[in-house]
C-alpha cells in the first residue's frame, strides 16, 4: 500500500483544518501579546469560521471518499458542517460581552469551540466508525471543559462534572457498541458494514444486534433522547449561557449527523430491527419533553426540556426511514439552530455583572423596557413552538408529513399532539414578557454590538427559512441525492 | 515447544490470577497482578502479535499499574482485614459474574467462534511487527492517527484551563 492510495484530499477536510489552524492561532496570539480584554480573539475565531463556511461552500456538490475511506466528502456531510460553522460563528458573537461579564474571557474558550467544531465536522464526515468516534470525543470532551470553565461558580463545575461522568458512561456504551458491530460485521467501515449486515448470518445476529443497540445509547446520549436525557436539564442550567446555546444546537447536530449516517444510512438493511425502537424513543422523547417543560420556572431549563421534546421530533423523521425524512432532519436541524440560539441569545444579552436573568417571572415587563429584544424572543418562541409564518412550522411540517407518508400516522399524531403541549409553555414566556407587572427592576446588559448582530442574524434566519424555504429544502434533498459509499 | 511455553505461561497467569485475589495484602496484590499482566504479554508474544505484546507491558504493567500503587499507598489500604466484604454482596456478585463469563466462553467455543473477519490460513510473513503496523498508522489510519493528536490536545487544554491556579 503507497501513499498514494489513500487519497489525501487536504481540500476534503479544508473547513475542519482551517478551524483547526484558527484555535491554535487564537491560542498563540494570548500567549505571545496577552491583554485585558479578549474580544479580538472572538473576532479572529468568526474570521476564521468565515473562511471555513468559504471553505465549505467550495465543497458542495463534492463527492468522494478521502483518507482511505476514513473521511467521506458528499453533500450531507458538507450541509452539516455547514450548520456547525454557522452555529459556531452565532455564539462565539454572543459570547463578545457576556464571557467578560462572566470571567471566562479566555483564550481556550474560543479555542476549544472551535475544536469542538472540528470534532462536529468529524462527525459528520466520518466514513469510518473510528472517525465518528474520535469526532464524538473531540467533541465530547470540548464540552465537558467549556461546561467548566467559570470556575469560580459552583454549578458550573457541577455541570461538567455531571455531563463528564454521564458522557464518558454514553462513550464507553458507544465504543463497546462499535467494538461488538466490528466483530459482527468485520469491518469499521460504514459501507462494509452495509454489505455485511445483507449476509449476516444466524450466529453472529444477536452480536450485530447488541452492538447496534450500544451505539444507539450512545448517540440516544450526545443527542438527549428520553431515557438518556436526564443530564440535560442540570448541564444546560449549570454550564455558562453561551456554552448550554453551543451544546444545544452544534452537539444535537452533530450527534444526529452521525446517528442518521450510520442508522439511517448504513445500517438501513437492519431497519426493521430499530424502527419499532425508535418509534418508542421518539414518542418518549417528545412526550417526556414537552411534559416535563411545563414546569420549570427557569428559562434555561425550561429550554432544556425543550431541546429534549426537538431531539424528538427529529427521532420522528429517522423513523421514516424515507428520502423525505432524511431531507427533513437536515432542514430541521439547520432551523433549530438559528431559532434555538436566538433563544439562548435573548437569555445571554439579559444580566448584569456576573448576574443572569433565568427565572421566568423576571421576563415581566420586557416588552415594555426592551420591545425589540421582547419581540425577538417572542419571534423564536413562536418558531419553537412551531407557529407559521416562522421557521419551526415549517421543519415541523415536512417532519410530520414524513411521518405520514412513511405510513407511521400514529407517531405524527402523537407528535402533534405534543407540540400543543409545547406551545403553552412557549407562549407563556410571550405573555410573561408583555403582559404582567415587572415585581423589580429586570437589570439589562450593556449593549453589545456583535451580540446583536447575532440576534438580528438569528432572528431574519428563523423569519427567511419560514417565508421562503424552497432553496433551503433544495438544499437538504439535494445532500441525499447520492450519499456516496 | 510452542505448547510448552504457552502452558507455563498461562499457569503463571492463572497462578498469579489467583494470587491476586487470596493476598490479604493489597500492595501484594497489586504486585501479583503485574505479574499477571506480564504473563498476558506473553500470550500476546506467542500469538505473533509484538507490539501489542510491548504496548501492554508498557501500558499496563508501566503506566496503569504503577498509578494503582500510588493510589494504594496514598490511600493509606496496605492492611486489610481478611475476610471483609468492602461492598455489598461483594462475593456473590463476583462469582456470578464469573460463572457468567465461562458460560459465555463455552458458548463462544461452542458456536466455534462464528465471527465475521476473523482470518483464516496462515498468517502473513510480517504479521504483528510494528513495521506493519507503523504503516498503517501512516496511510489507512493516517486521518485518525492525526485526528488523536488533536483530541490529546484539547485533553490537555482542559487540564490546564481546569486544574490551573487563578494568577
Amino acid at each position: 500500500m503507497n501513499v498514494a492510495a489513500i487519497n489525501i484530499s487536504l481540500g476534503g477536510i479544508g473547513p475542519l483544518l482551517i478551524l483547526s489552524a484558527t484555535a491554535l492561532v487564537v491560542l498563540a496570539i494570548d500567549c505571545f501579546w496577552p491583554s485585558e480584554r479578549r474580544s479580538h480573539l472572538a473576532y479572529v475565531t468568526v474570521a476564521g469560521c468565515l473562511v471555513a463556511l468559504g471553505a465549505t461552500w467550495r465543497l458542495w456538490g463534492a463527492q468522494e471518499a478521502v483518507f482511505g475511506r476514513m473521511i467521506i466528502v458528499d453533500n450531507y456531510s458538507t450541509f452539516f458542517t455547514g450548520i456547525f460553522i454557522v452555529g459556531t460563528t452565532i455564539t462565539t458573537l454572543l459570547s463578545i460581552g457576556y464571557t467578560s461579564r462572566m470571567g471566562i474571557d479566555r483564550a481556550e474558550y474560543y479555542a476549544l469551540l472551535l475544536f469542538a467544531t472540528v470534532g462536529m465536522i468529524m462527525m459528520a464526515q466520518g466514513l469510518n466508525l473510528i472517525t465518528i468516534f474520535l469526532g464524538l470525543e473531540t467533541l465530547s470532551i470540548s464540552l465537558y471543559i467549556l461546561a467548566g470553565i467559570q470556575r469560580q461558580r459552583a454549578a458550573s463545575i457541577e455541570a461538567s462534572l455531571k455531563y463528564f461522568l454521564l458522557g464518558a458512561f454514553s462513550s464507553a456504551f458507544f465504543l463497546y457498541g462499535v467494538a461488538l458491530t466490528y466483530g459482527a460485521t468485520g469491518s469499521l467501515d460504514l459501507e462494509h458494514i452495509t454489505r455485511a449486515v445483507g449476509e449476516t448470518t444466524f450466529a453472529s445476529k444477536p452480536l450485530l444486534l447488541i452492538g447496534v443497540g450500544l451505539m444507539l445509547i450512545g448517540f440516544g446520549f450526545k443527542v438527549a433522547t428520553v431515557p438518556f436525557h436526564v443530564w440535560t436539564p442540570d448541564v444546560y442550567e449549570g454550564a455558562p449561557t453561551s456554552v448550554t446555546a453551543f451544546m444545544s444546537v452544534g452537539a444535537k447536530a452533530a450527534g444526529f449527523g452521525a446517528f442518521v449516517r450510520v442508522f439511517s444510512i448504513s445500517l438501513q438493511p437492519l431497519s426493521p430491527d430499530w424502527t419499532h425502537l425508535l418509534w418508542l424513543l421518539a414518542v418518549a422523547t417528545m412526550v417526556v419533553g414537552n411534559v416535563m417543560a411545563i414546569a420549570q420556572t427557569n428559562i434555561k431549563r425550561l429550554l432544556a426540556y425543550s431541546s429534549i421534546a426537538h431531539a424528538g421530533y427529529v427521532v420522528v423523521a429517522m423513523v421514516a426511514a424515507s428520502a423525505l425524512g432524511t431531507s427533513s432532519v437536515l432542514f430541521y436541524l439547520l432551523v433549530y439552530t438559528f431559532m434555538n440560539l436566538g433563544a439562548f441569545g435573548v437569555v445571554l444579552v439579559l444580566g448584569r455583572q456576573d448576574e443572569e436573568v433565568l427565572a421566568i417571572d423576571d421576563f415581566a415587563g420586557l416588552g415594555r423596557r426592551a420591545p425589540a429584544l421582547a419581540a425577538a424572543m417572542a419571534l423564536f418562541m413562536f418558531a419553537l413552538a412551531g407557529i407559521p409564518p416562522t421557521a419551526g412550522f415549517v421543519g415541523k411540517f415536512y417532519i410530520f408529513s414524513a411521518a405520514v407518508q412513511g405510513g407511521f400516522v400514529g407517531l405524527a399524531v402523537i407528535g402533534v399532539l405534543a407540540s400543543l403541549v409545547s406551545v403553552y409553555y412557549y407562549f407563556r414566556v410571550v405573555v410573561v414578557m408583555y403582559f404582567m407587572e415587572p415585581a423589580g427592576e429586570i437589570p439589562l446588559a450593556p449593549r453589545s454590538a456583535p451580540a446583536t448582530v447575532a440576534l438580528v442574524i438569528a432572528a431574519a434566519a428563523t423569519l427567511a427559512l419560514g417565508l421562503f424555504p424552497s432553496p433551503f429544502i433544495t438544499a437538504a434533498s439535494r445532500s441525499l441525492v447520492a450519499v456516496l459509499f | 515447544m510452542a505448547a510448552v511455553a504457552f502452558y507455563l505461561v498461562s499457569a503463571v497467569a492463572i497462578a498469579c490470577a489467583a494470587l491476586v485475589i487470596f493476598q490479604p495484602n493489597v500492595v501484594y496484590s497489586a504486585l501479583f497482578l503485574i505479574g499477571t499482566l506480564l504473563a498476558l504479554a506473553g500470550l500476546f508474544l506467542l500469538l505473533n502479535a509484538q507490539f501489542i505484546a510491548i504496548v501492554h507491558i508498557i501500558v499496563y504493567v508501566g503506566a496503569i499499574m504503577v498509578l494503582f500503587l500510588f493510589v494504594i499507598m496514598l490511600l493509606d489500604l496496605g492492611r486489610d482485614p481478611a475476610g471483609t466484604e468492602q461492598l455489598p454482596y461483594q462475593r456473590g456478585l463476583g462469582i456470578g459474574l464469573g460463572v457468567l463469563f465461562l458460560a459465555e466462553l463455552a458458548l463462544m467455543v461452542s458456536f466455534g467462534g462464528g465471527l465475521a473477519g476473523a482470518p483464516e490460513g496462515p498468517l502473513p510473513a510480517a504479521f504483528g511487527y510494528t513495521e506493519v503496523l507503523g504503516r498503517m498508522l501512516f496511510t489507512t489510519y493516517l486521518f485518525p492517527f492525526e485526528a488523536t493528536s488533536i483530541l490529546l490536545f484539547v485533553a490537555a487544554i482542559g487540564a490546564v484551563v481546569l486544574g490551573k491556579r487563578r494568577g
